[in-house]
């Protein structure tokens, strides 16, 4: 019978909006005036949430509803979600810096919680006081430490400078320092709130590493983060939350997959509202279609922009891009005019650029495309994300159904000979 | 919502180690966790006594420095100019007696009274007893104490070897249960505040002020002996007023002790205390929602 260490149960939390507190006792009191007066609330907040989620007619704003799950001894789960989709409540209360409004949440063994790495450490101790003093805060009894305590300066690469005080560390130390008191943590319940993005890219792999392993170990880990790839690489199994409900539990893959089908419109259209944008936009991108819709795969394609430049002179010398990767952002190729040695002059109004590709080297599937539009290096109109690709197989061939992880397909001649 | 959850978690309810829930009752403080998390408090200790002289050049010496230096002000001030009488020991024991006596109590007060703000980092990000902050300012400053009441101690057997005045007696066994009280008082006022001081933080100015007025209030540069009669129901409700007098009289023999004073001032100590503890650990399970 599986072991249940994790058991959550209608796990709600409620904010009061506005009202209730200013922090000043006069400014309670100008509210509480105006209230008496039938007046509006002087310091009512501005609903940030732009009304969409669901404030009661009390004022509570539900962060977290009724969220139920449980986990086993040894899973390691994933948890994604948009921001404010409740993510960040969930962990405060399952680390206990926050009580919630409603439900309760069950635990069998310690938890740590890795919120952010170093808290609590103190710039005038050394680093040996602060390895003593951040394991403490993290539920190490000194012992424990003393136990650790080589392998965690060992890990942190700073033995030379373990008696130095801290504030002389270089920030890049510092964060070496306290992901290593934090790795060494032997708890039965792990929650981590996206520190692995410290350090180089180097300390990064080895934290990714020591993640792994700490959950070989048959520890208990929550794991979130915005890091999709890193999800996929250490959580078997993923919780989807949204406005504060947990959409799904299940199959890491089928999660992301459906967090990145959700939080996107549509496939093959141009949808560049919510991404990031970067540059002058001098000439800038309109629209974006594909033709024709849906692609196929090993099929040919035309991608067609619409650009439009703004002022009267025109502008010359740009490139164009289209930046393919996998649905987890991982870069698979791109089309780039710079490549073909094609630059373009745009006149002043509106023009469209059609690319034509022969032969589409994509698997069956959904891909997120980056569109570039730049002078040289520099970015003129660069936008995130903001083309949700996705390919068929087309009629003919059922090889091309299924992609098994690779989702480039090349064009090749087999020939048998016989000696 | 999935079928993951089991149905067996009834039976099992005795095994969780850790129930999340929302608020509990009145009188929550789970004091088996203050005690596994006390290597903690060791080391919050061993963090603010170390860590407030590193980088000075007297270090630790500044802890007889400052209650000297107000001594000597005092003595000038109170003694010399306003010419207050000090029932007839010398200047110098007397001010700092109870100089000592209110720097405890007064720094117990004001550095667990921002436990909260101050923590907000902390305890916005990982778990632990949150009493364990305010307790270890209280032990921190009970070796200042200690180290200033040597100090107290010197001057003491100099005065006694010179001169006839002074007359040490068995008072002086009390002094525990004084040094007890005042950090009882002192939290249990410190907590509070700091309770209150994450919904209004005005109230954190109006204790600096409100310390100092209570200082005047309490005969720290005067003796008890100089207030008029009908003044004298004021030091009853000053829970303050009785410590510093006992103290002062078990170490020279001057002055006077009071037993229904002293009743009294455990009384009301004992009743902040645990309101302090009750409003603290109400307030500490949403105040990241209010900080």
């Amino acid at each position: 019978m599986s072991n249940i260490v994790i058991n959550v149960e209608n796990l709600s939390k409620s904010y009061r909006l506005g009202i209730i507190n200013h922090g000043m006792l006069y400014k309670d009191l100008q509210s509480w005036w105006a209230r008496t007066r039938g007046k509006e609330d002087p310091n009512t907040r501005v609903d940030v949430h732009g009304g969409k989620r669901d404030i009661d007619a009390a004022g509570h704003f539900w962060a977290l509803k009724d969220v139920s799950f449980s986990m086993d001894e040894g899973d390691v789960l994933g948890i994604i979600g948009k921001n404010g989709a409740g993510k960040s409540t969930l962990l405060k209360i399952l680390s206990r810096v926050t009580a919630p409004t409603k439900g309760t949440v069950k635990v069998k063994g310690r938890i740590a919680s890795l919120l952010e790495v170093g808290t609590g450490f103190h710039p005038e101790l050394t680093g040996r006081e602060n390895i003593y003093l951040n394991g403490a805060i993290l539920g190490m009894t000194r012992k424990e430490v003393d136990r650790k305590f080589d392998e965690i300066v060992s890990f942190s690469e700073i033995d030379d400078f373990i008696d130095t005080p801290v504030k002389r560390y270089s920030s890049g130390m510092y964060v070496r320092l306290a992901f290593a008191v934090a790795a060494h943590l032997e708890p039965e319940i792990l929650i981590i709130d996206e520190v692995l993005a410290v350090g180089d890219a180097s300390f990064q792999k080895k934290c990714l590493g020591k993640m792994g392993e700490v959950s070989k170990q048959g520890r208990t880990v929550l794991f979130v983060s915005h890091n999709l790839t890193a999800i996929r690489n250490l959580c078997p199994k993923t919780l989807l939350l949204s406005s504060g409900k947990a959409v799904k539990l299940g199959d890491t893959s089928s999660i992301i997959n459906k967090y990145l089908i959700d939080n996107q419109k549509g496939y093959n259209i141009f949808n560049p509202i919510g991404n990031e944008r970067i540059g002058d936009r001098m000439v800038s991108i309109e629209d974006f279609k594909i033709q024709p819709n849906p692609p196929v795969t090993g099929g040919s394609v035309k991608f067609i922009f619409s650009l439009f430049v703004k002022n009267k002179k025109p502008v010359t010398g740009i490139e164009l891009a289209i930046a393919v990767s996998t649905s987890d952002k991982m870069p698979i190729f791109q089309v780039f005019s710079g490549h073909m040695s094609k630059d373009f002059m745009f006149p002043p109004g509106r023009s469209k650029v059609i690319v034509k590709i022969d032969y589409l080297p994509l698997m069956t599937g959904v891909y997120s495309c980056n569109l570039w539009l730049g002078k040289g290096r520099a970015p003129v109109d660069w936008i995130k994300e903001c083309v949700l690709l996705k390919v068929e197989s087309g009629k003919t061939k059922k090889e091309f159904i299924e992609n098994r992880g690779y989702p480039i397909i090349i064009k090749s001649k087999w020939k048998q000979t016989v000696d | 919502m999935h079928s993951k959850v089991s149905m067996n978690t009834n039976k099992n309810d005795s095994k969780w180690s850790t129930v999340i829930r929302p608020k509990t009752g009145w009188f929550d403080i789970s004091l088996k966790d203050l005690w596994q998390y006390r290597d903690l408090i060791t080391l919050f200790v061993r963090r603010d006594f170390v860590a407030v002289y590193k980088q000075t050049i007297l270090g630790p010496v500044w802890f007889l420095l400052q209650p000297l230096f107000s001594t000597i002000v005092f003595t000038v001030i109170f003694g010399m100019v306003a010419k207050i009488p000090t029932d007839g020991i010398p200047h110098v024991l007397f001010y700092l007696s109870g100089i000592i006596c209110w720097n405890y109590f007064s720094s117990c007060l004001t550095k667990s009274s921002d436990t909260f703000i101050a923590n907000a980092g902390i305890f916005g990000k990982v778990y632990f007893p949150r009493l364990a902050v305010p307790l270890s300012v209280a032990i921190t400053n009970m070796i200042t104490f200690f180290i200033q009441l040597i100090l107290l101690l010197c001057i003491l057997i100099y005065y006694y070897l010179t001169s006839q005045v002074i007359h040490p007696n068995l008072w002086l066994l009390s002094i525990p249960f004084l040094l007890l009280e005042m950090a009882a008082l002192g939290l249990g006022f410190g907590i509070l505040f700091s309770s209150l001081t994450t919904k209004y933080r005005d109230l954190s100015y109006l204790l600096t002020f409100g310390v100092q007025l209570w200082m005047y209030a309490t005969p720290v540069v005067y003796p008890m002996s100089q207030i008029p009669e009908k003044w004298r129901w004021f030091f009853i409700i000053n829970p303050m007023a009785a410590i510093v007098e006992t103290f002062r009289y078990a170490f020279t023999g001057a002055g006077s002790i009071n037993f229904i004073n002293l009743l009294w001032s455990v009384c009301i100590t004992v009743m902040v205390l645990f309101t302090g503890i009750i409003v603290f650990s109400k307030i500490e399970k949403t105040f990241m929602d209010t900080v």
